[in-house]
């Protein structure tokens, strides 16, 4: 039924060459609605500079980005995450000043109505709109879990929960596309169980998951499908069963088949 | 309680002239409120958006030679042939003048900081004060060159029977204090906003920021552009004040002075330029006072810098929120126990 469902994100033969150092070589592959798919690889295959490229922070050096039928090459990557393509990041994934709550305030920046003369005028509608985002922000920490840490720094918290705040900023967006880079890494199994489930209920609001991931157990129980990168280009591209039985990964991840224990 | 302790303050201030006779002391107050808005200014940059402006000062002079030209009046040949003069205005309008002025510039740098940041951002706001001096120091015909604007006109507000003027000292002081007040609610409203919140997250992570589709060159220059126009008003007060204006405004000192009001009071916090600025526009005069010889007067000046710096790193006002902080949580900690173990009784 889902393969039915129109492609939202189509990435098509993307290079990026940095000198001379092939990143990613003719890259092609595409997103239909609703699925949860992982960008897998060994590492410097090229996951997070395919992250990065389709969402304005890297310029590939040849081919085409689309989301939904607007091409991305050349837009910045505001103006990418207000089409409701949002990414979160591997490492630095917090306001670390903040508190979670003023985090998440922070993300549901451009549903804010107020403008700029509102602001220094305190007009009906500056304060209309901020009541309005705090209750936003409010059901977005709940859905997230994390209700409890609202009034804490995001960056005194255990690294688990950061990343969680860094899914609640995307969220905050209103993403129709969520992109997340490695988003269980530093995080124990039972926090990647409740992630998973995470996941699975951000696709069921309608919003579709690419993701990149080391954690193989993870990454075959979450997606309905799995892209492989290896040294830049796509060596196969599956559901999790075939991934795990395909020759070519196997070789990529663990090398020539006789030196496997 | 909270809420009206900063109104007290201000209350507080507003009585000063009622009973504080001696004029020099009046002076100082002034000056250093003057200061403190540009310090307010400053910190709007630096401890919010996150960018270091070392040219600062370049807002405030601005401010002072076109407050002080517009109400003086000018006549220039740009190039043979074509002359632009302006008749004396009124000195309100001038400062009007000075505030747009000053924010136009400040345009130009926030849209120049797009392209380039941190150090080489701190680079190019010192060299746009040195250009901006150089260009107070040439262009004689316009600037009177070192021989400095004299006569500046003082503040003078409505007309006839109900003029207002703030030639006096304790007028202009409740001028300033108003201004003051002002600026303060600005940028307390811009910061506790969407727009401020976005220069916060342009701060803390600028990746980031961009992420959830802020457009963070569209803030960086809004900064600017408050940040500059207010610097320019509290530049056009001090034309207005002392009433002579030459190219010594740009001095890099002036920059400093601004610099060390905010980090020592706390960048990044609405009281932070105020308490800093109070502490250290006040030292210098109460040294002298002291009658301490001039050059220990700079050397305890510095030690206390370094001192505040060493021991606070965040500043006297972050330092002073965690200490009360801490104080109520402990204070808590110590009341639940006791609280929660009844002792039993036969």
């Amino acid at each position: 039924m889902k393969a039915q469902s129109e492609t939202v994100l189509s990435v098509d033969q993307v290079s990026v060459r940095f000198g001379g150092l092939v990143a990613v070589a003719d890259m092609t592959f595409s997103v239909r609605a609703g699925e949860i798919v992982g960008l897998i690889g060994p590492n410097g295959a090229g996951k997070t500079t395919a992250f990065n490229v389709i969402t304005g922070f890297l310029r590939q050096t040849s081919g085409d980005v689309r989301y939904h039928t607007t091409l991305l090459n050349g837009l910045k990557p505001h103006q990418i995450a207000k089409l409701g393509l949002v990414r979160t990041f591997q490492r630095t994934s917090v306001f670390q000043e903040s508190s979670v709550f003023q985090n998440v305030l922070t993300g549901l920046h451009c549903r804010g109505r107020a403008t700029l003369w509102d602001t220094l005028l305190q007009t009906a509608r500056q304060k209309d709109s901020e009541r309005e985002l705090a209750d936003h922000a409010k059901e977005i920490l709940h859905f997230v879990g994390l209700d409890h840490r609202a009034d804490e720094p995001a960056g005194t918290l255990p690294y688990g929960e950061q990343r969680l705040v860094g899914v609640a900023l995307a969220l905050a967006v209103r993403p129709s596309m969520l992109l997340l880079d490695e988003p269980v890494s530093g995080m124990n199994p039972s926090e990647t169980a409740r992630f998973i489930k995470l996941v699975r209920e951000i696709r069921d609001t309608g919003v579709t998951v690419l993701l990149v991931e080391h954690d193989m157990p993870m990454v075959t129980r979450v997606c309905d499908r799995i892209v492989v990168l290896n040294y830049g280009r796509i060596i196969a591209e599956g559901t999790p069963a075939e991934i795990q039985n395909n020759q070519d990964v196997i070789r990529a991840y663990l090398g020539q088949g006789k030196k496997r224990a | 309680m909270n809420r009206f302790l900063p109104w007290l303050f201000v209350a507080l201030l507003a009585s000063v002239p009622l009973w504080l006779t001696d004029f020099y002391f009046l002076h100082i107050l002034i000056t250093t409120g003057i200061f403190i808005i540009a310090a307010m200014s400053l910190n709007l940059l630096l401890g919010y958006t996150g960018q270091l402006s070392l040219g600062h000062v370049a807002f405030f002079g601005i401010g002072a030679y076109t407050s002080a030209l517009v109400s003086l009046g000018f006549h220039v040949d740009l190039f043979p042939g074509f002359t632009v003069t302006l008749a004396p205005q009124p000195a309100w309008f001038a400062m009007l003048c000075a505030i747009a002025v000053a924010g136009l510039t400040g345009y130009a740098i926030g849209k120049l900081a797009f392209r380039v940041r941190g150090a080489y951002f701190v680079i190019v706001s010192i060299s746009f004060a040195e250009v901006v001096r150089l260009v107070a120091v040439n262009w004689v015909e316009l600037t009177q060159g070192p021989m400095a604007l004299n006569n500046i006109p003082a503040l003078t507000l409505g007309a006839g029977a109900f003029e207002i003027s703030f030639l006096r000292k304790p007028a202009f002081f409740i001028l300033v204090l108003i201004l003051g007040v002002a600026s303060f609610i600005v940028v307390a409203r811009l910061v506790n906003s969407r727009a401020g919140r976005a220069m916060i997250a342009l701060r803390e992570n600028e990746s980031l920021a961009m992420s959830v589709g802020i457009d963070v060159t569209r803030y960086l220059v809004i900064a600017t552009i408050i940040s500059a126009a207010m610097a320019g008003m509290a530049g056009a007060l001090y034309a207005h004040y002392i009433r002579i204006v030459d190219p010594d405004i740009f001095l890099f000192l002036y920059t400093v002075t601004m610099v060390i009001m905010v980090v020592t009071g706390g960048k990044g916090t609405l009281a932070g330029p105020i308490i800093g600025g109070i502490i250290f526009g006040f030292i210098p005069e109460f040294l002298r006072v002291m009658e301490i010889r001039p050059e220990v007067q700079w050397i305890i000046y510095g030690v206390l810098m370094i001192l505040v710096v060493y021991f606070l790193p965040q500043g006297i006002v972050p330092a002073i929120t965690h200490y009360l902080t801490s104080r109520k949580h402990r204070h808590e900690a110590d009341v639940l126990p006791a609280a929660s173990t009844p002792v039993p009784r036969p």
